[in-house]
């Protein structure tokens, strides 16, 4: 790549758009990929709180089953009759909320509506996304999303407790239980909006990246956030229209009478037999041929942010950068091979089952070479303990942990057993929780100053990390101990069973609900750093981490267009503590000393 | 700084510590027998257990390896700032190595695929239909919001015949005999899991799955339900009892039947209601 004189010389046909004209078309309607990043932020955050609260609840019933919730207990759901119990379906309602939530309005809309839309036009060196109205669309079908899942509570028979997976016939047949009567309806459209919310935006994510690089900004230059959320946008793409078609078919079976899930004279609840002719199983395969790689989904962006926060802070180039882009790229594609593993108990061919068991062991394969890569990055380096090194750390600790509680669901015997047990919900919550969300904290402490032009707390920051991580480990740990002992998951009173009524599995519940309540009350502080940061923090300068990727070559925050003129880009991300060089990292912009030249297989 | 990594440390050392206790105490154990926490009952169960023990060790020790490894970087490589305010040490320019990615991509395939293929048998024993064991079927179970409904064939061993025996969330067997069940569901999908015997599979409507076990100890079990069914999924509790003899079983089932042709004693001859 040679660095010519000519290399700064402006494109001819780079120009900076007209700024926004109104308040309205600046920071409502924008069609500013920053805009809509900070909109998904803050609405996710909103998500975040709400579903959270609703964690505590469960948390509560299921370590002092029938207790009265204080407080909540009256306004919520009980009639004074039932002494202040939650209703076995309101406890329904909650942990399919919780998991609806948690999926499809925070985690996913935080790492590629937030991160996403905020990041790639940025570190890239691109003026906005490729398709600004439709960035701007894919904010916006959200709201009716909010607002439907929002009003789902106070429709007839309340809101979907069909779980987050929905299995018909529970979630067709209005009869099946309270929240299927109407609640249900209301799950499937906001879905659907979110649905297309992710589908809008992974078409935008595609074409910017493909299309709208700066000069010099080869695929293989691209920070491993933008390879992440590329390949997640790929999944997207690809998965996103399965689940779109699931759920109109199951909406068309609930409104319109289809039988696409239901069998041959089906009935629930005394209700007259339906003619069917469906088959409930092709529901499990229809929601999971999206649902398994949605959990990629909700973790490879958070594997991109927490590779450049890890090598920013080791203050040395990534390990391994081109290995772990092909990591990345095999998880995306055996992702779409693995579904079944979901299916190995529900009546799906046990010789299918052993398929997707291989497949399955091989998916841990890639993550596996990737945590190995982190901790080479960290190998040598020089490791400045910011909140967002501490949060990408705790994302690489606490993800081997949810990958090899994996493995033990994937051998097929094994799972068996702990299907459907508290061990599926630690796994889930080791890698949605300690994964995605320790990588969503890591960023937004990362990217902060950029977002908003000021730094955060740090030593709130730390207080905020610690406590996270010691109340993550308390509440989620024993889940797999529990869950090995058979605690079955999405159960409103344990006690019911003989074997869960053990002072054991009882403490451990009640350990694991005040650890819970630690955690929920350790993100106050977080809330606290963010908005007093926001309006109070320290002015930021462009690169107050001294990084190298090209957002840092920019204003904090940056003006709408960007970049004064279009960044020429000349390697990798990842040059830190380059030998001979005054600084310890060499901003993209700026080309490598003569006597540098890049491992062209691993860098 | 350094020190931040004694917090991950702790984590370690506390997982470790929790999976490294749970054998010694009965309620954090695979839930067995009580007074025999180690004796998985069922055959099937002692099988799980022996590949959930490989796993658990393997994968123990790719844990602490892992994040030993992870916490000596962390100590090993913090920061530091001398007087001059400058780092005592730089950090080291290299962009990975070859040979490891190698190692660290063939030693993790090879043991991922040893495991795969290592739980293939036992697998195809328990799930597949092939594998079923040519016996007379102990009882047809199916599930409905919210009980466990059994048909047992009675005494002429036929399903679908006047001395059929049901009952509700009671399910009998007899020790050291493989016990054939037909699993169906009335209305949305449950599932059928034998805690104790490591037995789990889905209740389908539409669908007819023969599960099967055995249990080497005569008692009391419990049945549960699996799968979200309803608002009263989390009460959908039987019983399991196993008898010791074929003659205690038999015993039971007459005395059952006694009972219950006593209640029905109008409607003996009436056609099967329930047999989709
Ligand atoms: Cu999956
Ligand atoms: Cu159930």
């Amino acid at each position: 790549m040679s660095a010519g004189p000519n290399a700064t010389e402006p494109n001819p046909h780079d120009h900076i758009p007209a700024a926004a004209s109104n308040f309205l078309t600046r920071y409502v309607f924008s069609t500013d990929h920053k805009v809509i990043g900070v909109q998904f932020l803050f609405s996710s955050l909103f998500f975040f709180a709400v579903g959270g609260l609703m964690a505590m609840v469960i948390r509560w019933q299921l370590a002092w089953p029938w207790k009265p919730v204080p407080i909540l207990s009256q306004w919520l759901w009980s009639s004074p009759g039932l002494g202040g119990q939650m209703p076995p379906e309101f406890y329904n309602k909650l942990f399919t909320m919780h998991a609806t939530i948690m999926i499809f309005f925070v985690i996913i809309p935080l790492l590629t509506g937030a991160f996403g839309n905020f990041l790639i036009p940025l570190m890239i060196g691109a003026r906005d996304m490729a398709f600004p109205k439709l960035n701007m669309f894919s904010y916006w079908i959200m709201w009716p999303g909010f607002v439907l899942i929002t009003l789902s509570f106070f429709v007839e028979g309340g809101a979907a407790e069909a779980g987050w997976t929905s299995y018909p016939p529970l979630a067709t047949a209005a009869r099946s239980t309270p929240g299927s009567l109407n609640g249900q309806t209301y799950w499937l459209l906001a879905l659907l909006c979110a649905g297309i919310s992710s589908l809008t935006g992974s078409i935008n994510y595609i074409t910017t990246i493909v299309m709208l690089r700066s000069p010099g900004m080869k695929m293989f230059r691209m920070p491993m956030t933008v390879w992440a959320l590329f390949i997640t946008a790929l999944l997207q793409a690809f998965a996103l229209p399965v689940l779109t078609s699931a759920l109109l078919m199951q909406t068309l079976d609930r409104l319109a009478g289809t039988n696409f899930f239901t069998p041959v004279g089906g009935a629930v609840a005394n209700a007259p037999a339906a003619v069917g002719g469906g088959a409930p199983l092709l529901w499990q395969h229809l929601f999971w041929f999206y649902s398994h790689p949605a959990v990629y989904i909700m973790i490879l962006p958070g594997m991109g942010i927490a590779s450049d926060v890890i090598s920013t802070f080791s203050r040395k180039p990534l390990f391994g950068y081109k290995p772990m882009v092909i990591a990345m790229g095999a998880i995306a594609g055996l992702g779409f091979i693995v579904w079944g593993h979901h299916m190995f108990q529900s009546g799906m061919n046990p010789a299918l089952g052993a398929t997707f068991m291989l497949s399955t062991m091989m998916i841990a394969l890639p993550s596996a070479i990737k945590v190995f890569n982190w901790i080479g990055t960290m190998w040598g380096g020089r490791i400045q303990y910011t909140s967002a090194m501490l949060n990408a750390m705790a994302f690489v600790s606490m993800f081997i942990i949810g990958g090899l509680s994996g493995i033990f669901m994937a051998a097929t015997p094994v799972d068996i057993h702990i299907h459907d047990t508290y061990f599926i919900v630690g796994h889930i919550h080791y890698v949605l929780f300690g994964g995605s969300t320790f990588a969503v904290f890591a960023g937004i402490y990362y990217w902060f100053p950029k977002l908003f032009g000021r730094m955060m707390s740090e030593r709130l920051g730390l207080i905020h990390f610690f406590l996270t991580f010691l109340f993550f480990n308390g509440t989620f740990f024993f889940m797999h101990i529990v869950g090995w002992h058979g605690h079955m998951r999405r159960i409103a009173d344990p006690t019911v069973y003989e074997f869960l009524r053990t002072p054991g599995v009882v403490g451990m519940n009640q350990f694991m609900t005040i650890c819970a309540f630690g955690l929920g009350a350790s993100q106050l502080i977080f809330a606290w750093n963010f908005f007093y940061s926001l309006v109070a923090g320290p002015v930021a300068g462009p690169n107050p981490w001294k990084a190298n990727s090209l957002e840092w070559a920019t204003a904090s925050p940056p003006p709408y267009y960007n970049f004064e003129t279009l960044p020429r880009v000349y390697h990798p991300p990842y040059e830190f503590s380059v030998p001979g060089g005054e600084d310890d990292f060499l901003p993209q912009t700026t080309p490598l000393p003569d006597n540098i030249t890049l491992d062209p297989v691993m860098a | 700084m350094r020190y931040w990594s004694l917090i991950f440390a702790l984590a370690a050392v506390f997982s470790v510590g929790a999976f490294a206790y749970a054998p010694f105490s009965a309620d954090w154990w695979l839930p067995n027998p009580a007074g025999e926490p180690y004796h998985s009952v069922s055959t099937f169960g002692r099988e799980i257990d022996a590949l959930f023990l490989i796993i658990l060790v393997l994968t123990g020790a790719v844990f602490i390896g892992t994040q030993a490894a992870l916490v000596w970087a962390q100590f090993r490589y913090a920061d530091r700032i001398g007087e001059d305010g400058l780092p005592v040490r730089p950090a080291q320019y290299f962009h990975g190595s070859q040979r490891l990615e190698v190692i660290w991509t063939v030693i993790p395939a090879g043991i991922l695929v040893f495991l795969a293929l290592y739980q293939m048998d036992t697998w195809a024993k328990i799930k597949f239909r092939s594998a079923s064991p040519r016996t007379p079927v102990l009882a047809e179970v199916t599930g409905r919001q919210f009980q466990w409904a059994m048909k047992y064939p009675g005494p002429d061993g036929r399903l679908g015949t006047p001395d059929d025996l049901f009952t509700v969330n009671d399910l009998h067997l007899v020790k050291d005999q493989t016990a054939l069940i037909h699993l169906k569901s009335a209305d949305v999908i449950h599932s059928f899991f034998l805690p104790q015997m490591r037995i789990k599979q889905d209740a389908v409507p539409g669908m007819a799955i023969p599960v099967w076990f055995d249990c080497d100890r005569a008692g009391r079990f419990e049945l549960a339900c699996a799968e979200l069914c309803g608002w009263g999924h989390y009460k959908m509790r039987g019983d399991v009892v196993v008898h010791e003899t074929e003659a205690e079983f038999q015993a039971w089932q007459a005395a059952k039947l006694a009972e219950q042709g006593r209640s029905q004693i109008a409607g003996a001859d009436e056609p099967e209601g329930d047999d989709r």
